[in-house]
């Protein structure tokens, strides 16, 4: 059994945060010898949080410079963790933080690495090697694969795996710290930008996620367009759902386009073929239409409902598991009466 | 204080993502059927990186623009036809694989070379651009390495916008999760910067552009050199289309509040 080095980062609060334990989970189901190598600001609240979790060492590098995500801290932070450790496999969380920093490392490594990587195993391979599974042009076929190159990165997709949890209390893990020279940077993190609380429309953690399309701009029943009262409509419900927002592209290209459709719609809701496709456990669609290409936005939630006007529709028909025949405006009104009175 | 910046593009050709692919399985591993037919398209993200660079060039009297593109010559003339209509580039092409299933280690090693061999390429004020995923592979993993491969390592990437600023530094606005950005500031070039959408829509098609740029796409086409990318370690042991198929219950003619009712019940379902 080949050696298994998690790799993780601590958040702001210098905790695991979910992906990081989903990817620990993928990392124990391997059954090698594992390590755990942590990078950031301070690691020891992150190693005493996952102290049971069986790992036979906890390596760690920290300081002010690695507090902050960085390609030039982390990619050094990494290379030493992956070097100090002599792992074979390198599992991680896809992570904004590490797919930017992880695939440098794998250069410098004389590696390979796997990102979006919804599955790891031994066994898919058929002989016993670490196999994994990831999408290939952008969610439209699935493939398995493993690789003899070593050491070999896998990029873990969040959703895809139940995190672990700690049996009992949080214990107190010892920690090797590996000394790391913060390298020369001539990039400064200066902050964040995030849309006020109320204006929030994506939430990855929410349980549903409310698909807008292209049908809200366009002329309703009385012959005219109603795309404030549909902004309405649409914000209300996420607001009373807690639902993230994901849009078609058509809908998202009309808002690039400077047309005044939906202002609440950015290309960082779009969803599909060229957008992202994230992982809810619900999903509801309206006013969407298309074809397979565009589905893939969806192929991730697990219970999906569709309102739309036209039964035919190959967005829903065969995808969805409901598909109301009715108007979205109509019935979210309706929705959103309910959900505030309730 | 006048600034210009030497802006290198990668980006190559896919399949029309409004096309049926499928994939099979050949002598040197999967492939997309009938691949060399299907009708293909400049990488989206890439497109946003390529305008993006364009756009950059503009403001900043002195700048040049490359893409260096791998990919099988005659799709990438195909798409060239298109692209070069776009905005002004120097086009360096490699005759090679633009398929999914290439590992990108080997592609990364091959682009970097091609970089490298840039005449007159000033590395200092180097900006390497790329879409931050390919919509073939989708890794997000090749631009990092052929940053590596060239030494540099201020790297960006989900890359929305990128503001420079009079003393020649730049901000750069990340997407990163939950619908935010990071936003940091790089002192200078040279640096990677992977995109995502950007804010800039598609160009119109320039006849006089096209023909500008046609006197180096056409040459660079020529001599584009053949790359073999051999996936050496890797090996595919299934490649399939999902098969779901959902047994679709369609509601018809339920009146508007009962659908509601229905809606939100489910919404509240653990």
């Amino acid at each position: 059994m080949e050696s298994i080095l998690l790799l993780a980062h601590t958040e702001s609060d210098g905790t695991l945060a979910k992906p990081a334990l989903e990817a620990l989970a993928a990392a124990l189901a391997m059954e090698g010898e594992l390590s755990v190598g942590m990078v950031g600001a301070a690691v020891e609240p992150a190693a005493n949080q996952i102290a049971g979790c069986g790992a036979a060492r906890f390596l760690g590098v920290s300081g002010p410079a690695f507090g902050q995500s960085r390609y030039s801290t982390d990619a050094a932070a990494a290379e030493a963790l992956c070097r100090a450790s002599g792992a074979a496999i390198v599992i991680a969380p896809s992570t904004s933080r590490w797919a930017r920093a992880l695939p440098g490392v794998a250069y410098r490594l004389g590696g390979r690495i796997d990102t979006h990587v919804t599955h790891v195993t031994n066994l898919a391979a058929g002989d016993g090697t670490p196999a994994v599974t990831r999408w290939f042009y952008r969610q439209r076929m699935e493939a398995v694969l493993t690789r003899s190159e070593r050491p070999w990165m896998v990029l873990l997709d969040a959703g895809c795996v139940v995190p672990w949890s700690a049996p009992g209390p949080s214990g107190a893990a010892a920690v090797e710290s590996v000394a790391v020279e913060a390298p020369v940077t001539r990039t400064t993190v200066t902050g964040i930008q995030a849309p006020k609380a109320d204006e929030q429309t994506i939430r990855p953690d929410a349980k549903l996620l409310f698909v807008a399309g292209a049908g809200w701009t366009k002329k309703q029943s009385d012959g005219a367009v109603h795309a404030a009262e549909a902004e309405g409509l649409i914000l209300g419900f996420l607001r009373a759902a807690k639902a993230s927002l994901g849009g078609s592209k058509s809908l998202v290209d009309l808002s690039g386009e400077g047309e005044a459709v939906l202002r609440c719609m950015t290309h960082l809701n779009q969803i599909g073929q060229t957008g992202a496709t994230p992982r809810h456990p619900k999903g509801l669609s309206t006013c969407c239409h298309g074809e397979e290409p565009h589905v893939v936005g969806w192929r991730f939630v697990n219970q999906r409902r569709a309102i739309n006007l036209d039964a035919n529709c190959g967005w829903a028909r065969g995808k969805a598991d409901v598909l109301y025949v009715a108007d979205a405006f109509e019935v979210m009104r309706r929705v959103n009466r309910l959900l505030e009175a309730g | 204080m006048s600034i210009s910046f030497q802006i290198v593009v990668c980006g190559s050709v896919v399949a029309d993502p409004l096309q049926t692919l499928e994939p099979v399985i050949g002598p040197t591993g999967p492939a997309l059927k009938n691949e060399m037919m299907l009708p293909a398209v400049l990488d989206p993200w890439a497109g946003h990186a390529l305008y993006e660079a364009a756009h950059l060039a503009r403001q900043h009297p002195g700048s040049k623009v490359w893409l260096v593109s791998l990919g099988p010559k005659a799709k990438l003339q195909q798409v060239m036809m298109t692209v070069a209509q776009k905005v002004p580039f120097d086009l360096v092409a490699l005759d090679g694989p633009a398929s999914g299933f290439t590992d990108s280690f080997e592609t990364a090693a091959a682009l970097a070379g091609a970089i490298g061999g840039i005449a007159g390429l000033d590395r200092a004020r180097l900006l390497l651009y790329g879409g931050w995923e390919s919509a073939s592979r989708g890794a997000g993993s090749t631009l990092q390495m052929v940053g590596e491969r060239l030494g540099i390592t201020e790297q960006f990437q989900g890359v929305d916008q990128v503001t420079v600023r009079d003393d020649g530094s730049f901000e750069v606005l990340e997407r990163i999760e939950g619908g935010r950005h990071q936003v940091s500031v790089c002192d200078a070039p040279p640096a990677v910067l992977g995109w995502a959408t950007g804010h800039l829509p598609e160009p119109r098609n320039n006849p006089q552009v096209g023909m500008v740029n046609m006197r180096t796409v056409m040459p660079s086409l020529q001599r584009a050199k053949a790359v073999a990318i051999s996936n050496t370690g890797l090996r595919f042991v299934s490649v399939n289309l999902p098969k779901q198929q959902r047994a679709t219950r369609i509601v018809k003619g339920m009146p508007a509040e009962e659908i509601a009712r229905e809606i939100v019940a489910w919404v509240g379902e653990e």
